[in-house]
């Protein structure tokens, strides 16, 4: 049997207790673990287990972790306190994709793309017309023409709350209203942001589950009309991804990018206790960068991603 | 992952073999394994461990049957202690009130304007009510029109305040309104509030002060990971809510949340969300989703429905047939029936584990034999009974009777062979496990 246990120790506290105790500091956990200890032992383990399950890092991600932090000890030999936090920190950070956007927290509008053209998709409810608004003011303020599209038709007052998104940060929007055809709205959106010669358009979808294939197909649908007007685009497929979702976040990756070669991920909701972990199994499978992340309701509460921000996040 | 954790039990279990009882050291495999499938579910870290320590306590030193896999007989502990826990039948809406007032409470994008809709119908339609809906997310763009539409979709009606930025005067005007006006049931749909957000969760605790209502249900997205007995919590300790709504729950989600929220509030839960359709409304069945959760199969009660229609003496004929390979349409036919009178068809192949996943991405509806059916009904009697004579003029006027595509009648043809090959296979095997049992000391 490994290090790894995960019945190595009966801990019988009672369950409230535990929960009120859950967001101690980490590092003092473990701190307190290895004091007086020269490596890192099952105990060590456990809490880390704990912290990164407790996360929604997953149990096949946080094995990963441990056994990478495992081959590091088995080779450096002797692993303290400070040395542990700093291999951690590291060996989490490493199974992030590198984020291609500004380092500088600018967003970066690629080259020779214009008008760049950004599709927003995701499960129902996860903040994808929140999510639009925000990113619409993010590049407006950068001196950036936008465009929204309003190819959720579906959702009762959808196009409605993309409107008044616009409204609020400036921008115009291009709806056919309710029950239209998404792909045509997103046709007709891409027309009218070449004529306006436009920088930027989001185009924002009806929130499906991903395990709905006459929906999932009609994604790959909208997203094929576009290029016709712009050749490449849609060039960003951004997946909105709650941060209180858990394990079946990866379920969702998966099928949306089975069905629209997402290329880049949004995490939302990251104001609230939930720690989003299960992006990091996401983007190391996958191989997409988080770009995004969303921390409030007000049209500044969009931030682009930084990994080793969002692992020390973690262990807070 | 593994799809199958009765396979894992199974494993597990080898070491079981002989030993008549289940002992300490046996079962700590296997719960390990139990422990790995609630987390992967998103059942908490904490609940997870507890739960499998309440498992051990009741399996240890429980006799393994004979004529039952100790594996078996572990996933039925398991499985019983889950539904126990998740609680009995689903609870029924207290509507004593006149009128009846729900809050509906939950964080963003849980689906509480959408679940505000749904129930309005269910009480429409099921419980002649006369319901009013009334639109207190006052924050959210638009929230206010969506609660609108859906009011007409549903043919009920909605009570707006344009302007007023007070949920709780909106909530307590609504409330004199239906009064005033003759309706039974209030439901004040809300803002999507952070747990954490101090000012949001005062405001919900106003309103909730303010309008007394008869249930308080807090919407929960199925999906939901680790961070569900936070938040539930969070919202219990303000609101001591009356139950529980799960939504999403027509996505793959295994659902694990469920089990969390149930374990740290121990409130019932009283719907669930099965679809975007207003009418995909559905009462909470706690076995259901328990096998849910683990990621199984419901074998029991597959094995019940299918002994409720077997018959027996046809069973045997029907084994002597696939054994001397002289299984036709007829008896194809046969089959296809029996398993119509069994029920869904996508249901049933569900109960089987490892199905459940595969069948996601397919559709079968009711009629899904309806083809078959009427391609069998287009054979001669001797062309069923003896399909290797039915060559390309044949096809044809199959095809053409039937109504479908040569194709089609193809297809079958070769489905047919596949599944007789399948078949012997199988009884193959079932001999090979027969002989085995016969043997002494093998106890499988």
């Amino acid at each position: 049997m490994g290090l790894f246990d995960f019945f190595s120790k009966e801990k019988k506290e009672r369950l409230d207790e535990g929960l009120d105790k859950t967001r101690e500091s980490v590092f003092s956990k473990l701190a307190k673990a290895v004091v007086g200890k020269s490596s890192v032992d099952d105990e060590v383990l456990d809490n880390l287990e704990e912290v990164l399950v407790t996360s929604d890092v997953g149990v096949e991600t946080t094995l990963k972790v441990i056994k990478r932090i495992e081959e590091r000890v088995a080779r450096d030999k002797y692993v303290g306190t400070d040395q542990l936090n700093r291999i951690l920190r590291e060996e989490i950070t490493a199974l992030l994709q590198e984020n291609a956007g500004g380092a500088n927290g600018s967003v970066v509008i690629p080259e020779g793309k214009k008008p760049y053209v950004i599709m927003v998709v995701g499960v129902n409810g996860v903040g994808k017309t929140t999510t639009i608004g925000k990113l619409a003011h993010r590049f407006k303020s950068s001196g950036l023409n936008v465009v929204l599209g309003a190819a959720d038709t579906f959702r009762a007052a959808a196009v409605q709350q993309l409107i008044l998104w616009g409204e609020r940060v400036g921008v115009p929007v291009i709806n056919q209203g309710m029950n239209a055809d998404p792909a045509s709205v997103a046709y007709d959106t891409l027309q009218s942001a070449v004529a306006k010669n436009a920088d930027v358009v989001i185009i924002d979808t009806a929130g499906r589950l991903h395990n709905k294939v006459g929906l999932m197909n009609e994604l790959s649908k909208i997203r094929k009309v576009m290029d016709r007007i712009v050749p490449g685009a849609p060039h960003e497929i951004l997946l909105v991804l709650d941060a209180s979702t858990g394990q079946n976040a990866i379920e969702q990756a998966k099928q949306f990018t089975l069905a629209t070669d997402v290329n880049a991920l949004a995490l939302t909701k990251l104001d609230g206790t939930a720690k989003g972990g299960v992006v990091i199994g996401i983007s190391d499978t996958f191989k997409i960068p988080v770009k995004y992340i969303g921390v409030g309701e007000k049209m500044d509460d969009l931030q682009i991603f930084n990994g080793k921000e969002f692992v020390d996040s973690l262990f807070k | 992952m593994f799809e199958n954790l009765a396979d894992k039990f199974e494993k597990a279990f080898q070491t079981l073999k002989g030993e008549g009882k289940i002992t300490e050291i046996n079962v700590a495999e296997t719960m390990k394994e139990v422990r790995r499938a609630l987390l992967d579910a998103d059942v908490n870290f904490k609940v997870a461990k507890e739960f499998t320590d309440r498992v051990k306590e009741a399996a240890l030193g429980q006799n393994v049957l004979t004529s039952i896999k100790p594996g078996q007989l572990l996933v039925k502990i398991t499985k019983d202690e889950l539904t126990a826990l998740m609680g009995g039948a689903a609870q029924d809406v207290n509507l004593s009130g006149n009128p009846t007032v729900f809050l509906i409470a939950g964080l963003q994008g849980s689906g509480k304007t959408t679940f505000s809709g749904k129930l309005a119908l269910h009480l429409k339609s099921k419980r002649n009510k006369r319901v009013l809906l009334v639109a207190c997310d006052v924050y959210r763009p638009a929230a206010i029109d969506q609660l609108k539409v859906l009011a007409g979709q549903v043919g009920a009606e909605v009570y707006t305040e344009d302007g007023n930025k007070n949920p709780v005067q909106i909530a307590q005007n609504a409330i004199r309104h239906a009064k005033n006006h003759g309706f039974n049931v209030v439901i004040v749909d809300t803002a999507g509030r952070l747990a954490v957000d101090e000012e949001m969760m005062n405001e919900i605790d106003r309103v909730h002060k303010a309008i007394q209502p008869q249930e308080t249900l807090f919407v929960v997205d199925s999906m939901t990971g680790q961070d569900a007995v936070n938040t539930a919590k969070a919202f219990n300790d303000r609101l001591n809510f009356d139950g529980v709504v799960l939504t999403k729950l027509d996505g793959d989600t295994r659902g694990g949340a469920a089990l969390s929220i149930r374990t740290v509030v121990n409130k019932p839960i009283k719907f669930v969300g099965i679809g975007e359709k207003l009418d995909a409304l559905d009462v909470f069945h706690p076995d259901r989703m328990a096998d849910r959760i683990l990621g199984m199969g419901d074998i029991v009660s597959l094995v019940e429905r299918a002994q409720e229609q077997f018959d027996e003496k046809e069973a045997r004929e029907l084994q002597k047939k696939i054994a001397k390979n002289t299984f036709d349409f007829n008896d194809f036919l046969g089959q296809i029936q029996q398993i119509k009178k069994m029920g869904n068809v996508k249901d049933l192949m569900g109960m089987i584990p490892g199905m459940g996943k595969m069948l996601k991405d397919v559709e079968i509806g009711d009629d899904a034999f309806k083809s078959v059916e009427a391609i069998i009904g287009s054979m001669t009697p001797k062309e069923r009974a003896n399909p290797q004579i039915i060559d390309g003029s044949r096809r044809k006027r199959i095809a053409q009777g039937s109504g479908t595509g040569i194709q089609d009648v193809n297809r079958l043809l070769k489905q047919f062979e596949d599944s007789k090959k399948m078949m012997r296979m199988m009884s193959n095997k079932g001999a090979m496990s027969q002989m085995m049992r016969k043997m002494p000391g093998m106890k499988a």
